[in-house]
């Protein structure tokens, strides 16, 4: 029977743990845990105790008497308890469940609490079956009795604790780790088992409270799958859960108001399941996911991440192609003039014998240059078709729109990653992190492993040379010469491309002057394949040369992806420059032909009018009309070249780098006289930087021609497509894990910089181009206008009401615009300056945080020498009441396994006493939870002298060896 | 689904999905891929929740799972039991931790978990040590072990212990640039 007790005194430091208010998230993990432990042990129990309460109470009683003996004793005192209940459950009623005590209105108060005291007592029961099945128990017992007996308003406490306990019992039933909700859940077990609770019953503070409770049971619902539980128990709350708002979410609401309610109540329901299968649905729609997450855990998240962007990049050019070719190409083709009506949109006479040539349609000339494909081929009739589309304005706006999303979509997702990567930008954790987050969850293969394994371990070694060596470098001017030399190198490299390009460009042109059918295949497709064969050799050149400057790897790649960067972007913008000219070229030419046509129509006229007046004019085939260069086709021929050639270069690379190599090196290995896959050529890896740039740098081709050809996203959509299918295959069957597997995370915002780069250096020379040159008299939808965007002011005068045009016209006005865009400034720079306040909060913060860690390591190590002479002090006088006390030793056996791993941590404090002396602080025990173990950690000396007592008082510290128990 | 076999009755797949980070469909490829490990123990009719669970050893043995140093670990600390016997829905809380979508706080307890060996819920230095010997398959002298323990522990210990209580833990994972990305399992 002592049992019972001794079992409340121990649930009483679970109570004390949960009643100590303490916030700090890790104890309350810790409790959830704990009770997570107890519940497994509880529900088996639960269910006895339901059998047992219909069993009859000898056979309960039958159960006890193995482990005890005076059962008349017990059953006395359990009367007793349920005395001491009666009264302890009245004072509970306000202090713990005030929700209760409204339910209890409609029930009897004597029989719920008969209910809790038969509750309670089979769950001492089983409990003390558990215990006595341990057969540890007997000696404690004895003592605990007598002390008992001794002290009966301690009795008294203990039974309050009793009842505490009990309900924690309950709640712990139902699942729930914050005293609200399940004081919740209780309120609604005591409902339940009410049967029926009238809503109509029911005060307008009742309701309210019904109703905070309903909606606290939904956020519970929402929270759910956040919550550290195991998964049998976050079902069981979600049905409990459901089943409750369920029941009660149709109370709330009075008259009128409740069929409201309902319906509203009706509908967030429809609309949670809408949401739902739109989400399954989505996801289901996520292409490639098995297919990346193959690659994934063969090769790590790194090689992953180039796929994963490259989805997200097929997903960009997805919309882009989606505006491009419903709003632009579409119409035009369906419902604008057809093929061969205007000169526009016909092969001139000279071309028309070839335009039909395989090699023609390639270069994209011929019928592909006359064609929807191209801004040439475009009319500039305002509006087409049965539904009057404005097609001009239709095609100015695409323009802008396709860079406007861009712009929206790169920045979103740069600050969503920022958010996530959170504030890793301090080097305090160097090892921690090594440490825990250095393992790759996703790596699934054995070779990826070993690589990891390898790289962790350099990785270690080099941050512990880092550490014991303060930096010294034993010939820096070498090493800074070797770098201005390297970099100087560099330059070199950098600016002989941009010649080279610049010069290949000008001889071009002079080409196309001179007619291309009399030059070699070379010589037409000089440009692109240069362009190309540079950004193929010069990133070779530039590894070669970094190996020079003997940076820090790390570093290095930085180094490199900069330089490549550089590269192609010079060479984009010397491809722009000569581009520039060759539109400049194309203008004089324009207006040289433009005169000529003049000439030409008043030839035509007067040579037909003198003729013959009356007859209509003469018809000329529009194929025969002289016409001018559109140096806005050329524009977008040129962009589409580059990327096809880019295209296949990319392809022939893969095929040939990767691909025959793998072959030749897996092949000959057989006859070959050195190890060919170990060796020298071996397998190539996989190149992340390298592909993301190329990827990126194509990004920004297509951004910059898409205006003058709208083919550009299909064409790059039907790339990225390819490109997805053929890298998988070639990444799976012919590349090897990285050596040094680089993080992908932390450069991933890197890159999402870059396209954000490139993509306001891709719009700086279309909007240029749209803002500064007329369009062409004779092609596209903007001809005849003297700029491009006039198409806007032409559909707001004709479109709009005439106020609207009023209106925007005085919004357009200087006066208004220069002091918004001022205002722009001052906001930009108001938040610039809040969040670098923010910034230097943030700093000092940490600052303090780390003044007061140290302060706090420099305290603990003062207590634990404190603590070293006490404890000596201690020792001393312990000698001389060991003999007294020794007879409490048998006690404290019990516990010790328990206590071991905890004496264990805590050794600071006593490890250095080994004086078998013992803690005689019994009476505390059941009164307190972290009392009785102070003893025993220091049961080698008088625990009154117990240095550290004041820490082992804080919560953290003493609830470890609770978590420990059984 | 559909004219297939139920697996699941509807309300228990709503119900997973309002306890996972899963979808339908992922949930009943977990399934799938539960069954394979042991076709002749679990059942594929899941809609009256059998009992049943598979050892550590069946688990481990998962493509997923095969090549991490602390694969025992994981099954065991997502375990009820704590040796690493799991049922369905164990399985599925597993992943469900180890998805993409799991926010950080969720991930760091569970992190925790998995890395304290002995679990006294510290992180001590022998934690330490079995994590390091673990991550680098041993191939640091002991000497360098007891370096980068301390150091770590140095780090990131705030309240002075000389071990790393959840509090501390979860202070440097929180602010570690590589863990959301490293710490999940696709599947």
């Amino acid at each position: 029977m002592p049992v019972d007790t001794l079992i409340t005194s121990e649930n009483d430091t679970d109570i004390e743990l949960d009643f100590a208010g303490d916030e700090d998230f890790q104890e309350n993990h810790e409790r959830q845990k704990h009770k997570g432990k107890r519940r497994n042990g509880d529900r088996p129990k639960n269910k006895r105790e339901n059998q047992r309460r219909k069993r009859s109470s000898k056979s309960v009683q039958g159960i006890r008497e193995e482990s005890q003996s005076t059962t008349e004793r017990r059953e006395r005192r359990r009367r007793q308890r349920g005395k001491a209940e009666h009264e302890t459950s009245g004072h509970q009623g306000n202090k713990g469940e005030r929700d209760q005590t409204r339910v209890k209105t409609t029930k009897s108060k004597k029989n719920l609490k008969n209910e809790k005291t038969r509750k309670l007592e089979g769950k001492e029961d089983g409990e003390a079956q558990e215990r006595s099945e341990k057969g540890k128990l007997k000696p404690v017992c004895a003592k605990n009795e007598e002390k008992i007996e001794s002290g009966d308003q301690l009795k008294e406490k203990e039974k309050a604790l009793g009842v505490k306990k009990k309900k924690k019992r309950k709640k712990v039933v139902e699942t729930s780790s914050e005293p609200e909700t399940s004081e919740e859940s209780e309120d609604e077990e005591e409902v339940n088992n009410d049967g029926e609770v009238r809503p109509e019953l029911l005060s307008p503070e009742e309701l309210e409270k019904l109703k905070e409770a309903v909606d606290e049971k939904k956020k519970l619902i929402q929270s759910l799958r956040g919550k550290p539980w195991p998964m049998k128990q976050k079902l069981v709350t979600l049905r409990e859960s459901q089943l409750f708002v369920e029941k009660y979410e149709g109370a709330l609401g009075k008259g009128k108001g409740r069929k409201l309610y309902a319906y509203k109540v009706m509908m967030t329901k429809k609309w949670k399941k809408f949401q739902r299968d739109f989400e399954n649905f989505k996801t289901a729609c996520i292409p490639w996911e098995m297919k990346i997450k193959e690659i994934e855990s063969h090769f790590g998240s790194s090689v992953a991440s180039y796929f994963i962007f490259l989805r997200w990049m097929y997903g960009i050019n997805m919309i882009l192609f989606g505006l491009t070719f419903g709003l632009v190409m579409v119409p035009e083709a369906l419902m604008g003039r057809p093929y061969g009506s205007i000169p526009r949109k016909t092969v001139p006479r000279a071309e028309e014998a070839g335009a039909m040539d395989f090699a023609v349609l390639w270069d994209f000339g011929g019928y592909a240059q006359y064609s929807v494909l191209f801004y040439g081929y475009y009319n500039n009739q305002r509006a087409i078709g049965w539904f009057k589309f404005r097609m001009p304005l239709s095609y100015f706006l695409v323009g802008v729109g396709t860079v406007a999303y861009s712009y929206m979509v790169v920045i979103r997702t740069m600050a969503r990653n920022a958010n996530e990567s959170g504030v890793g930008d301090d080097n305090s954790f160097n090892f921690s992190w090594k440490m825990f987050t250095s393992w790759d969850y996703l790596i699934g293969n054995p070779e990826t492993a070993d690589n990891k394994f390898a790289s962790i371990t350099t990785s270690f070694k080099e941050a512990i040379l880092e550490e014991q060596e303060s930096r010294k470098d034993d010939n820096i001017h070498l090493t800074r010469f070797l770098r201005v030399l390297a970099n100087f190198l560099v330059l070199c490299c950098l600016a002989g491309s941009g010649y080279l390009i610049y010069f290949v460009v000008r001889r071009s042109q002079k080409f196309a002057l001179d007619g291309l059918e009399n030059h070699t295949w070379w010589e037409r497709n000089e440009v692109n394949m240069v362009m190309s064969l540079l950004g193929m050799f010069c990133p070779m050149l530039f590894d070669v040369i970094s190996a020079l400057e003997n940076y820090h790897p790390r570093v290095a790649l930085q180094w490199q992806l900069g330089r490549i960067f550089a590269l192609f972007l010079g060479n984009l913008y010397t491809f722009i420059i000569a581009l520039m000219d060759a539109i400049n070229l194309k203008r004089k030419e324009e207006k040289v032909v433009k005169y000529n046509i003049t000439m030409w129509e008043a030839s035509l006229y007067n040579g037909t009018g003198s003729e013959n007046s009356t007859a209509p004019p003469v018809t000329i085939h529009p194929a025969d009309v002289p016409r001018g260069p559109c140096w806005e086709t050329m524009v977008g021929q040129e962009f589409v070249r580059l990327i096809i050639s880019d295209t296949m270069t990319t392809y022939i690379t893969l095929l040939i780098g990767d691909f025959l190599r793998a072959v030749l090196v897996r092949f000959l290995n057989h006859c070959w006289c050195w190890d060919l896959e170990a060796g020298f050529p071996s397998y190539s890896e996989f190149d992340v930087s390298g592909n993301v740039l190329g990827l990126i740098f194509n990004q920004g081709m297509i951004w910059m021609g898409a205006f003058y050809a709208p083919c550009l996203p299909a064409l790059n959509l039907l790339r990225l497509h390819v490109s997805m299918y053929l890298q998988c295959w070639a990444v799976m069957c012919c590349n090897v894990p990285q050596e040094r597997v680089f993080k992908a995370s932390g450069s991933n915002n890197f890159y999402m910089a870059m396209l954000l780069v490139i993509l306001f250096l891709s719009t700086l020379p279309a909007i240029y181009t749209i803002v500064t040159i007329p369009p062409s008299f004779d092609c596209g939808p903007f001809s005849g206008k003297n700029r491009m965007f006039d198409v806007i002011q032409e559909t707001l005068e004709s479109d709009f009401p005439a106020w609207f045009s009023k209106v925007f016209s005085y919004a357009s006005n200087p006066g208004l615009v220069l002091p918004f865009i001022l205002l722009m400034v001052l906001a930009i720079y108001y938040l610039q300056s809040t969040s670098k306040s923010y910034r230097e909060a943030n700093v000092e913060l940490k600052n303090k945080l780390q003044m007061q860690n140290e302060e706090n390591k420099k305290k603990n190590k003062q207590a634990a020498l404190k603590a070293q002479m006490d404890l000596e002090e201690a020792r001393k006088s312990a000698c001389q009441t060991a003999e007294l006390q020794r007879n409490n030793n048998a006690s404290v056996q019990r516990r010790e396994d328990d206590e071991e791993i905890y004496n264990k941590n805590q050794r600071m404090y006593h490890v250095r006493n080994p004086s078998p002396s013992v803690g005689d602080r019994e009476p505390h025990f059941p009164v307190r939870g972290p009392a009785p173990r102070n003893c025993h950690n220091g049961n080698h000396g008088n625990p009154r002298y117990l240095p550290g007592f004041h820490q082992q008082s804080e919560p953290r510290m003493y609830r470890v060896p609770s978590l420990e128990r059984h | 689904m559909g004219n297939k076999q139920t697996i699941f009755t509807d309300e228990q797949l709503d119900a997973y999905q309002d306890c996972t980070f899963f979808t339908r469909k992922e949930i009943l490829r977990l399934h799938s891929r539960y069954h394979e490990l042991a076709p002749h123990l679990v059942p594929m009719d899941y809609t009256n929740e059998p009992d049943c669970k598979l050892p550590l050893a069946l688990i481990v043995d998962m493509p997923e799972l095969k090549e991490n140093p602390f694969r025992n670990r994981i099954v065991e600390s997502f375990s009820e039991d704590g040796m690493g016997n799991l049922s369905f829905n164990e399985f599925v809380d597993m992943f469900s931790v180890l998805s993409e979508m799991a926010p950080r706080e969720l991930k760091a307890i569970y992190a925790f978990k998995i890395y304290d060996y002995n679990v006294d819920n510290y992180l001590c230095k022998e934690d330490l040590e079995k994590t390091l010997n673990k991550l680098t398959k041993e191939e640091l002298t002991p000497e360098e072990v007891e370096l980068v323990c301390e150091k770590a522990i140095e780090e990131a210990d705030l309240d002075g212990d000389n071990k790393l209580s959840y509090a501390d833990f979860e202070n440097m994972i929180t602010r570690a640039p590589d863990f959301l990305s490293t710490f999940h399992i696709r599947i």
